[in-house]
């Protein structure tokens, strides 16, 4: 059990691409950190350093007292979990598990002990002397994760784990690894392009896009308050609506100004907004703030219209996709409303739950 | 009767496929059994024009050991002793080598793997000599090591093995190195048992060619115990004027380990390894 610390991390690869710039993160200890963004961010590459799979080539990595740049992935006390579960084919399932243990030459007995135990929390003690091959894609994931855990590392480290399993299967790993970390109470580095995984799995999430921190967050604090366009747009499904356009003063009142729409905006952003009169922004506004009860309860919620384009019913809510004619975007809408492809119609904002960022660094004004 | 199997075009066409195939393997199988026909007859009865022997002469069999100026017995160790340690030797240093092509990585390592390949262009006669000056410089002519260690190295079998590894997935390098293997722990543990089906052709491969190697034995070997099994069966041909028959005999004997080593490994060969630890 210890924190894991990055101070300046940077990977440079041969042909000169920087896959990790100046990364700084203080994971702490017991924590479930959620490494997270599109492929090629550098997420991997971060976890992989951390590991001692890659080498860093500039800045420092701790985990607890100890730093560990030079130290071999052998004696770094970390386990890893792979998203192609990497176990050995030929040995069995307990020999997988037992390998690690094996080679640092622990007594048969004590491997025997923790072998067992880890398969009792995991459930797998039937499928110990099989192989590999003859275990489902969720059992050989559990086998994985069975291997990190016999070795009781300081830190585990997974990366992308549940990205080769079925939809279903995945959903109850991420609870069964959820549970894990409660029970274990152990550092967990967790790698994932999944935002759902992210939301639900991590203590604090940290959102990366080439190969540098954008935001780190508990899952919440992300949802609602997200430091730029980009984390607001990656984090929820389906993503946050944007709309360009400017931002102009009308009556002493602002307002966010398109084409085809015209939103009022509220009078405590003003003092923030006011630098960008006349200029252009983004209005982001999440797809259950347009046309919800919420929304609509609110008498002073402005309105846009627009032509409904797709219109898909989950059951417990249906997924409008409209258009202004300028300004493509998605409301999550109650389940029951009357909504047919083709039709027009008017939907509220729930402007205190909208965002505005600047045009050009996308970072977030309010 | 047809409609087991179709048609009757379609049997036309089964039949004369197992027709083709049957005419094949008896190419294959004739002169097989006319040399175990040979070898149960009386020398006098093999250049007559029946294929059976009046009377099974089965005591051919025990008379190779007893022909004087054979030593069958002694020849027949020696080559599988010669070709045991080849095998042994080739599948050891091909792997060890394969794995530092696939496995590791090091500077220049793809272009030493090209000129290491290149190794095979030559054909073997131009070898010959300079290898022979070099057993002269150590003083292994005449010797089993004079023939084992030449052998011992083989291009062909580092890039089987290593076209072999290269598939294997390289997450299992990094599990490994974290589980705490080292390098040779790694080879040792996970890519030698993974290469099993690779380590099982290069063994017939090896094992096959150096039982059946005539050049090599027959430039080292100076004394009579010495000879394997090719250049001594040359003696059925000349010492006691010929003897067929025998010749036939310990023939037949003689290939008893390469059927064997077949039989066996086809097995292994057939059950080989799904790479199920991975994907899929």
């Amino acid at each position: 059990m210890a924190e894991v610390i990055l101070k300046n991390i940077c990977k440079i690869y041969d042909g000169g691409v920087l896959a990790v710039n100046n990364v700084n993160l203080h994971i702490r200890d017991r924590e479930f950190m959620v490494l997270v963004g599109p492929s090629g961010c550098g997420k991997s590459t971060t976890l992989r350093m951390v590991a001692g799979l890659e080498e860093i080539t500039s800045g420092q990595i701790k985990i607890g007292e100890r730093v560990i740049n030079d130290v071999p992935p052998k004696d770094r006390d970390i386990a890893m979990v792979f998203q192609n579960y990497a176990l050995y084919p030929h040995m069995t399932v307990y020999d997988n598990m037992a390998f690690g243990l094996k080679l640092r030459k622990f007594k048969k007995a004590d491997i025997d002990k923790r072998v067992r135990e880890a398969a009792d929390i995991l459930g797998i003690h039937e499928y110990l002397h099989r192989r590999p091959k003859a275990l489902s894609g969720g059992q050989r994931q559990r086998v994985a994760v069975g291997r990190a855990i016999v070795r009781k590392p300081e830190a585990f480290l997974f990366d992308e784990p549940l990205s080769n399993l079925d939809a279903k299967m995945r959903v109850q790993m991420r609870a069964e690894i959820s549970k894990l970390h409660t029970q274990l109470e152990t550092t967990m580095i967790y790698v994932t392009h999944d935002q759902i995984e992210a939301m639900t799995m991590g203590d604090r999430i940290c959102v990366m896009k080439d190969g540098l921190i954008q935001q780190v967050d508990d899952p919440l604090t992300l949802y609602d308050n997200p430091a730029n366009a980009f984390v607001a747009g990656f984090i929820g499904t389906p993503p946050m609506n944007f709309f360009r356009g400017m931002i102009i003063a009308r009556d002493g009142k602002l307002v966010f100004h398109e084409e085809t729409m015209e939103i009022p905006l509220l009078d405590e952003w003003k003092e923030k907004l006011e630098p960008y009169i006349d200029k252009k922004i983004i209005f982001g506004a999440r797809p259950e703030d347009i046309g919800s009860e919420q929304a609509e309860k609110e008498p002073n919620s402005p309105k846009i219209k627009a032509q409904i384009e797709v219109a898909e019913p989950m059951g417990s809510e249906t997924y409008l996709y409209l258009s202004t004619g300028t300004q493509s975007f998605i409301a999550r809408v109650e389940a029951h409303k009357k909504a047919r492809v083709g039709d027009k119609i008017e939907l509220s904002i729930y402007l205190p739950k909208a965002h505005i960022f600047d045009s050009n660094t996308e970072k977030l004004i309010v | 009767m047809f409609k087991k199997y179709g048609t009757f075009s379609k049997v036309a066409k089964l039949l004369s496929l197992n027709i083709a195939l049957a005419l094949i393997a008896a190419t294959l199988v004739l002169p097989f059994t006319w040399m175990i026909l040979a070898s149960v007859k009386t020398l006098e009865e093999i250049g007559l024009d029946s294929w059976l022997p009046r009377i099974f002469q089965w005591n051919n069999y025990a008379d190779v050991f007893n022909v004087k100026g054979i030593m069958f017995g002694r020849w027949y160790w020696n080559s599988i002793f010669v070709a045991s340690w080849v095998t042994f030797l080739q599948v050891f240093t091909s792997s060890l080598a394969a794995f530092s092509f696939s496995r590791l990585k090091w500077k220049g390592r793809d272009k030493v793997f090209l000129m290491y390949l290149g190794t095979m262009m030559l054909p073997g006669l131009v070898m010959m000599i300079p290898n022979y000056q070099n057993m002269i410089r150590f003083g292994l002519i005449n010797t089993y090591p004079g023939l084992i260690l030449p052998a011992a190295f083989s291009a062909f079998g580092t890039f089987l093995m290593r076209q072999f590894m290269m598939n294997i997935p390289h997450s299992l390098d990094e599990a490994a190195e974290i589980d705490g293997a080292s390098k040779w722990e790694l080879y040792w543990n996970v890519i030698l048992p993974l290469s099993r089906p690779a380590i099982v052709t290069l063994t017939i491969f090896s094992f096959m060619g150096n039982y059946n190697s005539m050049f090599w034995p027959l430039v080292m070997m100076k004394s009579p115990d010495k000879y394997t099994l090719p250049i001594g069966m040359l003696a059925f041909d000349s010492s006691q004027g010929q003897q067929t028959n025998l010749l036939m005999a310990a023939v037949a004997m003689s290939v008893i380990p390469m059927i064997l080593i077949f039989v066996l490994m086809q097995k292994q060969l057939v059950k080989g390894i799904m790479l199920g630890g991975v994907k899929g």
